[in-house]
């Protein structure tokens, strides 16, 4: 029971992370129904981003940790949406009238770019990082085995809930949220009644990518280790957490990333931690094949 | 001749602003990535060293291509063909023609240029199998449309099949090599079967992740594979039975001959120089097939081709394992040549760099695709001490031919039978077909 209650804990936790990076794969679909490719590595780009703004600050002379994390915090957010508006900006618009697989071929391409252009400006050895919050709670204790909930734990979940929080907001109550869902339902009709398309859509792209850097930050914090190809499978998880919660639903992201976590954290817990990547991605080839519509997902009506 | 389009007006104030603007979002891009370098400490902490150099040289770098951009190009779309001569392009046009004899010859005469030359074998050896893969997976990509990111788990269920045929059945590789390849195609219909219902881009999703599946399995499952460590002494190929060694009833002394290593390397480049024809050779057959037509269909219009009674899954499943087939065949090639396999040559991004071969080559174009291989892999070869920036080229590569080329940069290959656009019907042409049938049909009544 208390192996089972840490499991949970760490699975909530795990997929906390798969959302936040989830809901950028979402967004993107529902409004333009392409991939993007690269989202799992501009996550990975946002880690790195936070690690060497957090070794500046220090240098810096900055160093209570609250206060740097929030600055931390504030720039990876900014750069890693500047990535994002520029990867839509460069690789995906000028391709929104091509043929059906020239998004995704130049999505791919800029994930391998910025993988690789990470690896050679960083290195490729892994780049840890000392527990920066330390601390946390006993939860329950039951002979050798005790429940901890650690503070990381604790800020991740929250951090997640209240992001979540306003992003809803910003969809169901704001100007901009009002165009996203416009752009969603019809592209050409939204930009016949006003809407400026063009920016709707790399506003989509900046707040992913800035959703993406907080789930970044809280992998830095919670692994304390990154390296160049975290973006790949986290992405690949990510993706899988859309699938699953239905592609183009919001809640159905948040969902589907707690499920990814739990699943996985489960399976590493009770079966094998080889196995565990293989585990997701199985999930992924399932869903996609007897439920393609996911949890929350709408049916897809075909358009020729 | 077509003229040059003409100079637009450009207006400077606009194109410095703009520049200047590129020059903005790059400093944010790399301020922190690329002008701080994080390094591993003595005691294990990192910590950082500044590169403000290279970040002025690269923010310089986009500050003047935006400059340039702006003030050439600015707001018009042209294209370069444009400022080529007609006659040029007349004669360029007949450029391929020439070009795939030219190739052949000299990939037949390679290995007695460079007899003596080992290392320019290998490579040749090494950009062979490349080009067979990527005519593979044009089948898949280039001809069906299907975007397969997990094609190396193809070529590693054939370098896996040979290796593991031979350490516990001590089967040749003539034997082997067919058994790979249908091994590798039965891989391709299990796993194509259910996800080719599903639409494009989740199709791509799911290929990786059966790649990485496929790699992760390799890797774990210690008691088959041997994971990590992979399998050594996988047997050598034999020239048809005749072992390549300086024994009796070997080649050298069968056709008494000096005995020499370059025998071997020289039969295995002629191997893979023949298996990749024979992925040619099939590829254009079956592409004068209904079955290659309903390929080619299906990659410019799916939903017209389930309006026209072809069953798409099926048709998709075969162009998947007939990919997987040759992948299979290629990954048996491997693993005789390396004598060793492992996992770690089976990852992502092998899929991806054969992905880029197709893709540069022209998706759809045999000899784009034969160039584009031997011009990158070549390439990177020849710069050396840049190796590990080529994934980040190949990535770039990828991302500006679909912007500027999408068809392909070496080559361009356009379906066999293509619909020019819409047709002009002018009223005139209605009124005839209507009088026509009118008249028919009076005909009838009569």
């Amino acid at each position: 029971m208390e192996y089972f209650l840490q499991q949970l804990i760490n699975g909530v936790t795990l997929g906390a992370i798969y959302g936040l990076i989830a809901i950028g794969y979402t967004m993107v679909y529902g409004i333009i129904g392409m991939i993007n490719f690269a989202h799992g590595d501009i996550f990975m780009v946002g880690a790195f981003v936070a690690l060497i703004a957090f070794l500046a600050l220090v240098a810096l002379g900055v160093t209570a940790v609250p206060l740097a994390l929030f600055l931390v915090l504030l720039i990876a957010m900014a750069v890693t949406a500047l990535y994002g508006w520029t990867v839509e900006r460069i690789a995906y618009r000028p391709l929104r009238r091509s043929f059906r697989l020239a998004p995704l071929i130049s999505a791919i391409g800029m994930s391998i770019a910025l993988e690789n252009f990470v690896q050679v400006a960083q290195g490729a050895r892994v780049k840890p990082l000392p527990p920066l919050i330390p601390g946390g709670y006993t939860l329950m204790h039951d002979g050798g085995f005790a429940v901890r909930l650690s503070n990381v734990q604790i800020i991740v979940v929250v951090t997640t809930v209240v992001l979540m929080g306003i992003f809803s907001w910003l969809v169901a109550r704001t100007r901009l949220g009002r165009d996203m869902r416009a752009c969603e339902q019809d592209l050409k009709m939204a930009s016949l009644l006003g809407v400026d398309v063009n920016r709707t859509i790399s506003y989509t792209f900046v707040i992913g990518a800035a959703l993406a850097a907080v789930a970044g930050i809280m992998h830095l914090l919670y692994y304390g280790v990154i390296d160049f190809y975290i973006g790949f499978i986290a992405g690949v998880k990510a993706f899988t957490a859309a699938v699953l919660g239905g592609i183009g639903s919001l809640p159905g992201a948040m969902v589907g990333g707690l499920l990814i976590g739990l699943i996985e954290t489960f399976w590493s817990a009770y079966f094998s931690i080889e196995y565990k990547d293989v585990a997701a991605f199985s999930i992924l080839v399932i869903v996609l094949i007897f439920l393609p519509t996911g949890i929350l997902g709408r049916p897809e009506v075909e358009k020729v | 001749m077509s003229s040059a389009p003409k100079a637009a007006r450009v207006n400077i104030a606009t194109a410095f602003k703009r520049a200047l603007f590129a020059a903005i979002v790059a400093f944010g891009l790399f301020s922190l990535l690329l002008g701080a370098r994080t390094h591993t400490g003595a005691n294990g902490a990192l910590f950082l060293s500044g590169r403000p150099d290279l970040l002025a040289i690269v923010v310089g770098i986009v500050f003047a291509g935006a400059l340039l951009r702006e003030l050439i190009i600015g707001e018009r779309s042209i294209s370069l063909a444009a400022y080529v001569p007609e006659a040029v392009r007349e004669r360029a046009r007949v450029l391929p023609a020439l070009a795939a004899p030219a190739l052949l010859a000299f990939a037949l005469a390679a290995p007695i240029i460079f007899y003596n030359n080992r290392y320019m074998l290998d490579l040749g050896i090494m950009i062979l199998t490349y080009v067979m893969l990527g005519w593979g997976l044009n089948i898949v990509v280039g001809l069906a449309g299907l975007l397969d990111l997990g094609y190396v788990a193809f070529y590693a269920v054939g370098a896996y099949s040979y290796a593991l045929l031979a350490e516990h059945f001590g089967f040749s590789f003539w034997i082997c090599l067919p058994l790979a390849g249908i091994l590798a195609s039965f891989w391709g219909i299990i796993l194509g079967f259910p996800v080719l219902r599903l639409r494009g881009d989740y199709l791509a999703i799911v290929t990786m992740a059966f790649g990485e599946i496929i790699r992760l399995v390799l890797l774990n499952w210690q008691a088959l594979t041997h994971g990590p460590d992979g399998i050594s002494g996988i047997p050598r190929p034999s020239f048809f039975g005749l072992p390549f060694n300086n024994a009796p009833g070997g080649f050298a002394q069968t056709f008494g001959l000096q005995y020499s290593f370059t025998h071997r390397i020289v039969f295995l480049y002629y191997l893979i120089l023949v298996l990749a024809l024979i992925t040619n050779f099939v590829t254009i057959r079956l592409r004068r097939l209904p079955i290659g037509r309903a390929w080619e269909a299906l990659r410019e219009d799916e939903i017209a081709c389930r309006s026209l009674g072809i069953n798409t899954t099926n048709t998709k499943l075969t162009a998947f394992a007939t990919g997987a087939m040759f992948a299979g065949f290629a990954g048996s090639f491997f693993a005789t040549r390396q004598g060793f396999i492992s996992p770690e040559s089976f990852t992502f991004t092998e899929s991806a760099m054969v992905l880029a071969i197709v893709v540069l080559g022209g998706m759809g174009s045999q000899i784009g695709v034969a160039v584009a291989a031997a011009v990158m892999l070549g390439g990177f070869e020849f710069f050396r001490e840049f190796a590990q920036f080529r994934m980040l080229v190949f990535g770039l590569a990828m991302v500006l031919i679909m912007i500027w080329r999408p068809r392909g940069l070496v080559a361009t290959r356009t379906p066999t039978i293509f619909l020019q656009g819409p047709k002009e019907v002018g009223a005139d042409v209605v009124r005839r077909a209507r009088a026509k049938s009118w008249s028919w049909r009076r005909a009838r009544h009569d």
